[in-house]
């Protein structure tokens, strides 16, 4: 078990640079997810901490000592590939003793630890199989344990969920959790799907273009977002977001320097007489999930979504929704959150009606 | 209402006609397909037997002739299975001279060579392969070049060279010019190209040295290339004749092609019964090394994928 710092770190491939003044620090014991768009550096960001890329400037540490000059495999972390990197003229044995192997393990101690780890993860059976005979959970479970195998301070995990079909990916990433409460080491994962960061973190870093954007638990990053990448990353749909000036009759206390307004798809109710800020508009879409519906809404100012819970679909053409007051996001011109900002219930405001 | 009937019944007679032409017009052309279809795969087989005999005839006429008596190899047209196989050619063939020597000295050499190659070659086609390093292009560049120069062209160089380090007549004076291989690098990177990074990444976080990557990991991975090389390696300086001929002056290490050759002179008759079997003698463990090896050889070219 380990705690994780990056101090200042910068990253440049040849004249861009990746990943500027990088600065955080990873809970011992955390299950901690670096989510962002593609290209957004959290999986350079994984790299430089497993070793495998060096980084131009700034310190890693792991355990509180500096790894910088440390190669990959004396920094006591243990990685999982997207695409697993299976050793395919290997067997599954071999696959999962290859580093206690090169490690100098003795071989009964050895036959014990992959006698052990198999059973965990369910491969007793397949030990003698090459990865080419497995399916992909099972290919992932190789990988799982051959990270597992070395008991590691430090779980890397690079989107190794992502060639698994839907209802797999369900199933290993319940697998995960499940694992992480039962080693308890530090789990570093990246992912691109924010659902999954959501469903599996403790702690989540949503980057964007090599910046961190926030780190925060999920609960906080949904409710309380620090920007307005944050607030349009999480969630599904993504915040709704409109420019302050097409915001009619919305009055604002210490509004200045306030240049968006953003609510939740699900805090837009529809058709409820309550006070809060109105806007009307043509249903454009009707989605229907099962519990949830959602509906895609044109009104004069801008195109947003709304989301009903155990309620029956729509049918009308328009509709009218109300977003409470105290559900609004307020942002500045930068996508900064600006907080202490109130919007006032005065008068019927009403924007873009039709 | 008759008439109604009748035309009724003519216009159904007419769409029964026509049905039956429509049918048999597509019988005609689905039997027209067939036959085309046919045609060009009896082309097909005659075109590969034509290409099977073309290989194979040789093969055979030397079978046929090294088991003929010396005037039977003579009529024309040639008899191809002779009437009373002559074993005795192959013992002729064999005591010809110091067969068993020069049998000995081929399998130094061949497999020596083979060895140089394989210590050589492997770490060349990795680095070039994984490692980006300056000169790199450049210094493959020269590898590559140093295919497109005939050995007629060195041999004289090489033979001073041999002869000042005093290796003339010695195995190791035909092995050491053969040490290594451009073709080999050439091919044995390509295959380690295709490996992902991902696999050399785990493995240098499951703490593997590069030396055990190459050994566990990429050799492996390249077996049908290897294999494939080993072949045609084996085969070159098995069969080599010229590189023998001008760096040996007497027996002690001369190879087998060489004492091939010298059935020839025997006499001043060409016995060829006696040269082809001398010839069967030389290319049979080429067949037996092919022959085991021809599952990996057209894998190598078929399959190059790394999953």
């Amino acid at each position: 078990m380990a705690k994780i710092e990056l101090l200042g770190i910068e990253k440049t491939f040849k004249d861009e640079t990746v990943i500027r003044n990088l600065n955080l620090t990873i809970r011992d014991g955390s299950f901690t997810v670096l989510v962002g768009p593609s290209g957004c550096g959290k999986s350079t960001t994984l790299r430089m901490i497993a070793g495998l890329e060096k980084q131009t400037a700034g310190e890693i540490r792991i355990g509180g000592t500096c790894v910088n000059d440390v190669p990959p495999g004396k920094r006591n972390v243990a990685m999982v590939f997207q695409n697993y990197a299976l050793y395919p003229t290997m067997t599954v044995r071999g696959n999962i003793e290859f580093g206690l192997k090169n490690r100098g393990m003795p071989g009964k101690e050895r036959q014990s630890l992959v006698h052990d780890i198999s059973e965990i993860v369910g491969l007793a059976p397949y030990l003698d199989k090459k990865p080419q005979q497995l399916s992909g959970g099972q290919r992932q479970r190789v990988a799982l344990a051959r990270a597992m195998v070395k008991q590691p301070q430090v779980f890397i995990l690079d989107e190794p969920l992502s060639n698994l079909d839907a209802k797999l990916r369900n199933q290993m990433r319940t697998e995960l959790i499940q694992l992480h409460k039962r080693l308890g080491t530090t789990f570093v994962y990246v992912t691109h799907d924010q659902v999954e960061a959501m469903s599996m973190g403790d702690e989540i870093v949503v980057m964007d273009k090599g910046v961190i954007q926030q780190a925060d638990i999920p609960s906080k990053l949904y409710h309380d977002p620090a920007n307005l990448f944050t607030a349009q990353f999480i969630g599904t749909p993504a915040m709704n977001i409109i420019d302050i000036r097409d915001a009619y009759g919305l009055e604002l206390e210490n509004g200045e320097g306030v240049s968006y307004v953003g609510f939740r798809p699900e805090q837009a109710l529809i058709g409820k007489s309550i006070e809060g800020f109105r806007l009307e508009g043509e249903i454009v879409t009707r989605e229907s999930l099962g519990a949830e519906n959602v509906y895609q809404i044109r009104s004069r100012c801008c195109t947003f979504f709304a989301k009903t819970y155990l309620e029956p679909l729509l049918t009308e053409a328009s509709a009218t929704v109300v977003v409470p007051y105290e559900q609004l996001y307020f942002f500045g011109p930068n996508g900064e959150r600006r907080r202490g900002v109130r919007a006032l219930a005065k008068r019927l405001a009403t924007a873009g009606g039709v | 209402m008759n008439q109604a009937n009748r035309t009724i019944g003519a216009g159904g007679a007419e769409a029964v006609i026509g049905r039956q032409t429509a049918v048999r017009a597509s019988w005609r052309r689905i039997g027209w397909r067939r036959a085309l279809r046919l045609c060009l795969r009896a082309a097909n087989v005659l075109a590969l037997l034509a290409l099977v005999l073309v290989f194979a005839m040789p093969f055979f006429w030397m079978l046929s002739t090294s088991l003929k008596t010396l005037p039977e190899t003579m009529i024309f047209p040639p008899e191809w299975i002779p009437s009373r196989p002559v074993w005795e050619n192959f013992s002729t063939a064999w005591n010809t001279g110091p067969f068993l020597k020069y049998f000995v000295n081929s399998v130094v050499v061949a497999v020596g060579i083979l060895i140089l190659q394989m210590l050589t070659i492997v770490p060349a086609a990795y680095a070039f392969a994984r490692y980006r390093f300056a000169g790199a292009k450049l210094l493959f560049s020269i590898v590559m070049v140093t295919l497109m120069i005939p050995a007629q062209l060195i041999f004289l160089p090489v033979y001073l060279e041999l002869s000042a380090l005093k290796l003339l007549n010695t195995h190791l004076g035909l092995i050491l010019p053969f040490a290594s291989s451009a073709f080999g690098i050439f091919l044995l990177r390509q295959a380690f190209m295709q490996v992902p990074e991902e696999l050399l990444e785990a493995a240098r976080l499951d703490q593997a040295s590069e030396w055990k990557i190459i050994v566990r990991l990429m050799v492996p991975l390249a077996k049908p290339v290897l294999v494939t090389f080993t072949l045609f390696s084996f085969i070159a300086h098995w069969n080599d004749y010229f590189w023998p001929l001008v760096m040996t002056t007497n027996e002690t290490a001369r190879t087998l092609p060489l004492g091939i050759a010298k059935i020839r002179e025997v006499e001043g008759v060409a016995t060829w019964n006696v040269l082809m079997a001398g010839n069967l003698i030389l290319v049979a463990p080429i067949l037996v090394v092919f022959f085991f090896s021809q599952r990996h050889i057209i894998r190598a070219f078929v399959y190059n994928g790394v999953k």
